[in-house]
């Protein structure tokens, strides 16, 4: 589904990824961890098509296309998803408002009419009612005023509406109570399938106890040195980075 | 002959037509006219018009007496009015009155054309009590006052909601080659009572059109007025918009100004608070983009205590536009406990668009809460990014952010259709399909 290869970006001439190989098949899930700054968002938002990172070498390839080039919205009608490590807080715009106008730019990019608002509220009741989201959020600003875990939330909610084939999720984890995580958890597994695939980036252990990677790969400064199966981010968890980095060294 | 001495020395043709009995109009008029020739226009060098030159649109040799009444169909103007509600309307065509697309009424208030007001002995008493009593002397309003001969008579008599909107519209057919008008409008509103007004100049081809135009507004005692400009003329036609409103005590008037189109557009709103526990309030989205030019110059004077006044302008510029926003609040020593906010906040699109804001405070009182912010930036980088990694294209995406920007300001618009048309207008500006409603 998503092959990388061999990239390289940089930002003001300030090179963060530093060749990086990734590839997930369709149905897997892959976790990316790793320490801080070590530039796990700088690859998620460069998968998603943010402009602001050079991207100086190598390829992203998406069902056999190269999107390098593609631009953000493009690439969403693709079926990429990323959920932020750090939602936007947009007010002025409600959330219904937002996945609404989210959905249709999605259908009339595929050439479908607008969805019938009947059926948009029906779905958008379900997905709400799935990950315990109170109707009362649904017509507040954007993020605007959310706590930490319901900003999360919330970017799940986006998600589950617009189904996407390749879910990115940046530290969806961090700033969710063990209730939530385990809401949280259950949504994405509920669209887990064989043709879709989950990037879950992490620091902690706990939320690949309830969403299980097939890989765990480890990123530490650009690149990624060491991975594995779950098993080694049980190992990252009790022995934290420096044996990968002194492992590396030799 | 530049164009100040065209208008002075049409006065007198103008005068001799005027065949009403009141003389104290007569000499109203006879003294304004001497005020103008002594004041004339605004020049750059005053203070209040550093940023907005009048000069390129006083170039023009503009008509002065229209010929007469230009006709129109509904079918050519229902687009401009706010059609979808039940609504008195005053529609003016090239400052002449149009009687068959107007609707009228007598009927617990007057809702009426200035006209007869000045012409008609039943109106004297309210002519004598309110007719030029706050537009201050200066060249634009003395120039209006000596022309004065048509525009919205509207008087709202004691404990009575007007039962609909009143729309004032005064559209230029372009018949004249270009045209300068100047409706003089009188909004009275009793103790007690409520009005909406919706005010618009429409131009209808290309010709220039220059209009100087001058509303006093009388809320009295527990009076509610709401006001909607909507202005979104044109390139090729120009507004001095000059409004004056007092309030007494525990009345309630706000003016919402929607600035999204026309070559030079200048906002002189003036409130002056007259008694305790007044709201003013005044709220405006500016949307432009080529050359164009919207200045919004705004007064508050509180000169009693426990009242409140409210600003909140929003601006976007893109190309070459130009806003301007100059927003005074004055509060007398006497007038303790006043609430005075005030914000101004922009996003220019382009390089060469420019905004020039100024607050202007002068407090007397010691025991005020007053606040001023001015904002000037860009759209967010990052929340674009977030919506189109959303699947919603740039376009949209950077639409959707400046609508976002602006909305607040809908919030307050008591006439949902009016919302909505200005909703729409916002959206066919920025080019984008907006999914969704307020
Ligand atoms: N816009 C930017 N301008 C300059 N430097 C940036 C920018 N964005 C990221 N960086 C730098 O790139 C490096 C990688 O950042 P990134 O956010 O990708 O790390 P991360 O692995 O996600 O860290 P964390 O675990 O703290 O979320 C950091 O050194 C960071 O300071
Ligand atoms: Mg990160």
């Amino acid at each position: 589904m998503l092959k990388i290869k061999n990239l390289h970006a940089s930002i003001e001439d300030k090179e963060i990824l530093k060749g990086i190989d990734l590839e997930i098949n369709a149905g897997e899930v892959h976790a990316i961890m790793g320490p801080n700054g070590s530039g796990k968002s700088t690859l998620s938002s460069i998968i998603a098509g943010r402009e602001e990172f050079d991207q100086t070498q190598g390829e992203i390839i998406f069902e056999d296309t190269e999107i390098s080039e593609m631009d953000p919205d493009e690439r969403a009608h693709r079926g990429i998803f990323l959920s932020f490590q750090y939602p936007v807080e947009i007010p002025g715009v409600s959330v219904t408002n937002f996945i609404r106008t989210a959905i249709n730019a999605h259908r009339n990019a595929n050439g479908q009419e607008n969805m019938p608002a009947n059926e948009m509220l029906k779905k958008i009741r379900e997905k709400s009612e799935m990950l315990g989201i109170d109707r009362k959020f649904l017509s507040r600003s954007l993020n605007e005023g959310f706590s930490g875990g319901e900003k999360k939330r919330n970017e799940i909610f986006q998600m589950a509406m617009l189904d996407p084939k390749l879910s990115i999720l940046d530290e969806t984890d961090s700033g969710l109570d063990i209730d939530a995580l385990k809401t949280v958890a259950d949504g994405v597994n509920s669209l887990k399938s064989k043709d879709k695939s989950v990037l879950l980036i992490t620091h902690y252990q706990r939320l690949l106890n309830y969403i299980v990677p097939d890989f765990v790969h480890v990123m530490v400064d650009g690149k990624i040195v060491k991975s594995g199966g779950k098993d080694l981010a049980k190992e990252l968890d009790e022995r934290g980075y420096e044996w990968i980095k002194t492992e590396k060294a030799v | 002959m530049d164009f100040k001495e065209k208008l002075v020395s049409s006065f007198l043709a103008f005068e001799e037509e005027y065949t009403g009995s009141n003389d104290d109009l007569r000499n109203i008029r006879s003294q304004a006219i001497k005020d103008f020739e002594t004041i004339g226009f605004p020049g750059k060098k005053e203070e209040a018009y550093k940023y907005t030159s009048l000069k390129s649109v006083l170039k023009e040799d503009y008509n002065i007496f229209p010929k007469g009444e230009n006709s129109l169909e509904y079918r050519d103007i229902q687009k401009y009015l706010i059609h979808e509600i039940d609504t008195y309307d005053l529609v003016f065509i090239d400052g002449v009155y149009s009687s068959h697309l107007s609707s009228t009424t007598h009927d617990k208030i007057d809702a009426c054309l200035m006209s007869s007001a000045i012409n008609k002995d039943q109106y004297k008493p309210v002519i004598d009590n309110y007719f030029n009593k706050i537009a201050p002397k200066n060249g634009l309003n003395s120039l209006n006052t000596a022309f004065t001969k048509e525009g919205a008579f509207i008087h709202i008599h004691k404990n009575t909601m007007a039962d609909k909107p009143i729309q004032i519209i005064n559209f230029s057919t372009g018949n004249e080659s270009s045209l300068f008008v100047q409706p003089r409008n009188l909004i009275v509103v009793d103790e007690n009572s409520h009005c909406q007004i919706i005010e618009r100049h429409q131009s209808l081809t290309e010709q220039p059109v220059l209009t100087n135009s001058v509303t006093e507004v009388f809320a009295d005692k527990r009076a509610i007025v709401d006001y909607y400009k909507i202005q979104n003329d044109n390139l090729s036609a120009s507004l001095i918009d000059n409004t004056f409103i007092e309030q007494q005590s525990e009345s309630f008037c706000s003016v919402h100004t929607f600035s999204l189109g026309g070559k030079l557009t200048r906002n002189n709103l003036n409130f002056y608070q007259k008694g305790e526990r007044i709201d003013s309030t005044m709220k405006g989205i500016t949307l432009i983009e080529g050359k164009q030019h919207v200045d919004h110059n705004t007064l508050v004077h509180h000169t009693q205590p426990n009242c409140e006044s409210h600003q909140d302008y929003k601006g976007i510029f893109d190309d070459k536009s130009v806003g301007v926003f100059n927003g005074k609040v004055y509060v007398d020593k006497i007038a303790q406990k006043i609430n005075a906010y005030q914000s101004n906040n922009n996003v220019l699109l382009s390089d060469r668009a420019t905004i020039n804001s100024k607050p202007q405070l002068e407090i007397f009182a010691d025991d005020v809460k007053c606040s001023h912010g001015c904002t000037i930036g860009q759209l967010d980088e990052e929340a674009l990014f977030y919506l189109e990694s959303r699947g919603i294209p740039k376009k949209e995406a950077r639409g959707l952010l400046m609508y976002a920007f602006a909305n607040n300001v809908l919030e307050s618009v008591k006439i949902p259709e009016i919302k909505k048309r200005i909703n729409k207008l916002i959206a066919k500006k920025l080019g984008i399909e907006l999914g969704f409603h307020l």
